[in-house]
């Protein structure tokens, strides 16, 4: 019970950190904390004496800043790591953790994986917890989905996304209906896993967005990571959850370099995550477009725009609580996704948002997707199929007008 | 070969001039004389013996054959070798140097001659004729024939039976033998089965409910294979299976419940009449695309596996059903797998309107099997007894040496495929009454069980009567029964209900609460 549930990034422990000197302190370790809130009660219940007050003020303010910099400290035992490797971590622990979970795809065993997620998980569990399967999207889904049945919590990983599209009967038909046909008495735990999205010349077939074609199919969950942190964070959730889960990772993200915490935490599936809190705009994205929102936000920022940016990491839920509170703030939503202009997350989101929260919008909701149309091997084209940083500036100057 | 028959030849000769001449002189002459003719009888007999091997050897036509007789003649391979090897100067002696030590020295030269160039002959043979040779996937022998493997074989694979049209145990055959409790009781599930899916389509026709399923002509592969099972093995049924589940202790109000989708289905009316499902019962819930239950039995055989449970998965396919893609996949992987699973395909003749014969070429789905590497075995689904033991075994297989099994079942579908179908359209109704009623699987039993004695015909009737009053009970009771109320609607899509999905129920509730006019009565939140 030592994960603890964190929200977002450690933004938080960050700013504790510039207040306090943490030469003064012990070195932080679990065994500290019952020293510390013993000492709480006992500020709790000084008594009245003026003088001593002060004193014990003064002594009781720096227990407690010594209490949150344990706190912030001890996620600061920090290891940095790229993006696969996050959810190699990730997976491997939830591996060590319950004999259940099991890993299934073609080419995971010794090779590995494509993208090297499950390196090094067959000499460690063995090549039948993390199975070499042959060619048929279909039917290791499908298989993934017995089993499940039967107890186990596979992970399936689709090479690219994009062959899970011959996976679309199981996964509609069986994953996502199942539980609610057999009138609860079969749990389907499985997560779905694979890069996706627009990499580099990959050409069409390589480049699907899933996410828009599975987002109505009722009964599965769908998140999509971004950083090392929430990559980490999302795949042990989607493990542990009963429902079946898509997780979406992107191609080109697999290298992305960042430190995170060396102790258990897991994010919430649900959740969205406020990349960069602001006033004048919301920017809703996820995945690879919020690197491109990140950079045009720089740009925004020089300009003297104040852009709130949101990662909404769940797809399927939307975190509408997190969304709406924003909208709130800022009045104005601009949608920045990867997905086609037509069908896509942005296309429900806007929806979704319009429907919602119309009351408190000042300008209409916009949408900056990709084109509809099949993403082209040539660099130069397949740039402009997706956002670009200039346009969500572009966009972000014509909605604050 | 010509050098065997010269030099018997020669020996013979030798024998024939030097006998009459030796017998004229000195008694040591003569006996000296009399060995050498006798070993050169010996030699004749050893010779001709060769001679008639190499015979046999020149009119096989495959070189492996001669090849392994090479292997396996020791000495007289040699002399084989040297007859079917390149031409070699055999050296032609003449006849008076062959003269007693002749035949036997010359052979044994040129047998150290061949022997101290093992190699060269060792080569000159793979050159043209190479034995076997290394692919990705093993050794696979060489042939310079070229011959296409034929589309099917000339007789096609043989059906496995029992018992006989007339319910007599075929004499000879190999079974499994059944206990009186046991075949009573399968017969008695089969009859059954019989009534409910005629009280059922009764019910259905009547406008109680809105779809039914028979398995009318099928119920010996229905009870027979659910009672060779054990209780721990799950089974992944296509939808002409519920005769597993009755097997297993369903009862017939648990069926009408489910049929009725009223508040004590286990599936909570939230699928079509006949897609039963029971964890209880290790029944996976009915999915309607065909197929999809096939490579999740390999997944559940694998998860049996991994906690090494004593049971296997058994499911159930259709003969339509073997074209889907995850059937070759599913076999396929199962395969591969190593997972403990029966494949038990009910070939019916029929997917709905389309005869096998536009189905597929191959000869029936038991050939199929050896090309994922599995065990097959063609049974007569009409004969109770033949199904038992063929998925007895097959299931012993399965669980003890971890492989998959195929069974391809021969059988009818006597009824139409669904009460949405009217199979007279396609097919003769003689051709239906005559399946129904000369190749009925559940009157041929009975006559098996009856003729040991084990069943009576006031049995059958008090069955009959008493199985019709419950089931008619039961559709009275269920069709009574209230239905789901409206918060059913949205539970079991997840474990928790999303935000969404709580707005839209409580969407749903405003509306209902509003207008409850506009809803059905006992309609309820």
């Amino acid at each position: 019970m030592a994960a603890r549930i964190h929200g977002g990034a450690g933004a938080g422990a960050a700013t504790a950190l510039s207040t306090f000197n943490p030469k003064k302190l012990v070195a932080p370790s679990r065994t500290n904390l019952p020293a510390i809130t013993r000492s709480k009660r006992y500020i709790v219940a000084s008594g009245s004496d003026a003088s001593n007050k002060s004193l014990r003020v003064r002594h009781s303010q720096k227990l407690i800043a010594n209490a949150a910099v344990a706190v912030c400290l001890l996620s600061l035992i920090l290891h940095e790591l790229l993006l696969f490797e996050a959810l190699q971590e990730g997976l491997e622990e939830e591996m060590d953790r319950d004999p259940h979970v099991c890993v299934m795809g073609e080419d995971v065993g010794h090779y590995g994986g494509s993208y090297k997620v499950t390196k090094g998980l067959a000499d460690k569990f063995g090549d039948l917890r993390v199975l070499d399967t042959p060619i048929c999207e279909n039917a290791f889904t499908g298989m993934g989905i017995g089993a499940a049945m039967t107890g186990l919590r596979p992970v399936i990983e689709g090479m690219n996304m994009g062959f899970l599209l011959l996976a679309f009967n199981q996964i509609s038909n069986n994953c996502g209906m199942l539980h609610y046909t057999s009138g609860g008495q079969f749990t389907i735990p499985v997560v779905i896993r694979g890069p996706g999205g627009v990499g580099r010349q990959l050409g069409a077939e390589h480049s699907q967005r899933l996410e828009s074609y599975f987002q109505s199919i009722p009964g599965i969950q769908m998140v999509a990571c971004s950083t090392p942190y929430n990559a980490k964070g999302l795949m042990k959730a989607a493990i542990r959850s009963e429902n079946p889960v898509i997780l979406f990772e992107h191609v080109l993200l697999y290298n992305l370099k960042e430190k995170i915490p060396d102790e258990e935490y897991i994010c919430n599936l649900e959740e969205a995550e406020m990349v960069r809190p602001g006033e004048h705009i919301t920017i809703l994205t996820y995945s690879r477009m919020r690197y491109h929102v990140m950079q045009a936000a720089k740009t925004l920022v020089n300009k003297g725009y104040d852009p709130e940016v949101i990662d909404i990491r769940s797809l399927k839920p939307f975190d509408l609580y997190t969304i709406g509170n924003s909208v709130k703030k800022t009045h104005r939503v601009l949608i920045v996704e990867e997905c086609m202009r037509t069908g896509g997350i942005g296309a429900s989101l806007t929806a979704a948002i319009n429907e919602n929260f119309h009351d408190y919008l000042d300008a209409p909701v916009m949408c900056l997707s990709s084109q509809d149309v099949p993403t082209p091997y040539a660099g130069t084209l397949e740039e402009w199929t997706v956002v670009q940083p200039a346009q969500i500036v572009t966009a972000v100057e014509q909605l604050c007008q | 070969m010509t050098c065997q028959v010269r030099q018997g030849l020669h020996a013979l000769v030798v024998l024939l001039i030097h006998y009459p001449q030796t017998s004229l002189k000195t008694p040591l002459l003569s006996c000296f004389f009399f060995f050498i003719t006798l070993h050169h009888f010996l030699l004749f007999f050893f010779f001709l013996y060769f001679f008639l091997a190499d015979m046999a050897i020149w009119f096989a036509r495959s070189r492996n054959i001669v090849s392994s007789l090479r292997q396996n003649l020791g000495l007289s391979a040699i002399l084989i070798k040297r007859s079917y090897s390149s031409p070699r100067p055999v050296t032609n002696y003449p006849l008076s140097s062959r003269v007693f030590l002749g035949p036997f020295t010359s052979y044994r030269h040129e047998s150290t001659a061949v022997e101290t160039q093992p190699d060269l002959v060792q080569q000159s043979d793979h050159e043209d004729d190479a034995q076997e040779l290394d692919f990705p996937g093993g050794k696979v022998g060489y042939t310079s024939e070229m011959k296409f493997i034929p589309e099917s074989s000339s007789q096609r694979i043989p059906c496995y039976r029992v018992l006989n049209e007339h319910g007599r145990i075929i004499s000879d055959t190999d079974f499994i033998p059944v206990s009186e409790k046991l075949a009573v009781r399968m017969y008695e599930q089969m009859a059954t089965l019989q009534v409910m899916d005629h009280i059922f389509y009764e019910a259905q026709r009547q406008g109680r409910i809105s779809f039914y399923l028979t398995s009318v002509g099928e119920e010996a592969i229905n009870i027979a294979s659910a009672a060779a099972l054990s209780p721990e093995d799950v089974v992944l049924p296509q939808y002409r299976e519920p005769g597993v589940l009755l097997w297993r202790g369903f009862t017939l109000e648990e069926f009408a419940n489910q049929c009725f989708g009223n508040k004590a289905d286990y599936g909570k009316g939230r699928q079509m009449p006949i897609h039963y499902g029971s964890n209880q019962h290790n029944y996976f819930t009915v999915s309607s695309p065909i197929a999809t239950q096939l490579p999740q039995a390999a997944g559940v055989g694998y998860a049996l596996k991994m906690e090494k449970k004593n049971a296997c998965a058994v499911t159930f396919i259709g003969d339509g059903g073997t074209s889907e893609g995850d059937f070759h996949a599913g076999l396929n992987f199962a395969a591969v797998m190593e997972a403990p699973v029966v494949f038990i395909c009910r070939n019916n003749g029929w997917a709905i309107s389309t005869h096998i014969s536009e189905q597929f070429r191959s000869d029936g789905i038991v050939v199929k099997g050896q090309a994922y590497g599995i065990r097959s075995i063609r049974v007569d689904g009409n004969d109770a007894l033949a199904v038992y033991s063929a998925v007895r075994s097959a299931r012993e297989m399965a669980v003890t040496e971890q492989r998959p099994v195929l069974i391809e079942a021969m059988t009818y579908r006597v009824g139409h495929h669904s009460t949405s179908d009217d199979s007279t359209k396609y097919r003769e109704a003689d051709e239906i009454q005559y399946w129904k009623m000369s190749r009925n699987p559940v009157n041929r039993y009975r006559k098996w069980v009856e003729d040991n004695g084990w069943w009576s015909e006031e049995d059958e009737s008090k069955l009959r009567s008493s199985t019709r009053k419950q089931l008619l009970q039961a559709i009275q009771a269920a069709e009574k029964w209230e239905k789901q109320p409206l918060t059913e609607l949205f539970n079991d899509v997840y474990d928790v209900k999303t935000k969404n999905l709580e707005e839209q129920e409580l969407g749903l509730k405003e509306l209902v609460e509003k207008q409850p006019q506009d809803y059905p009565t006992g309609f309820h939140i």
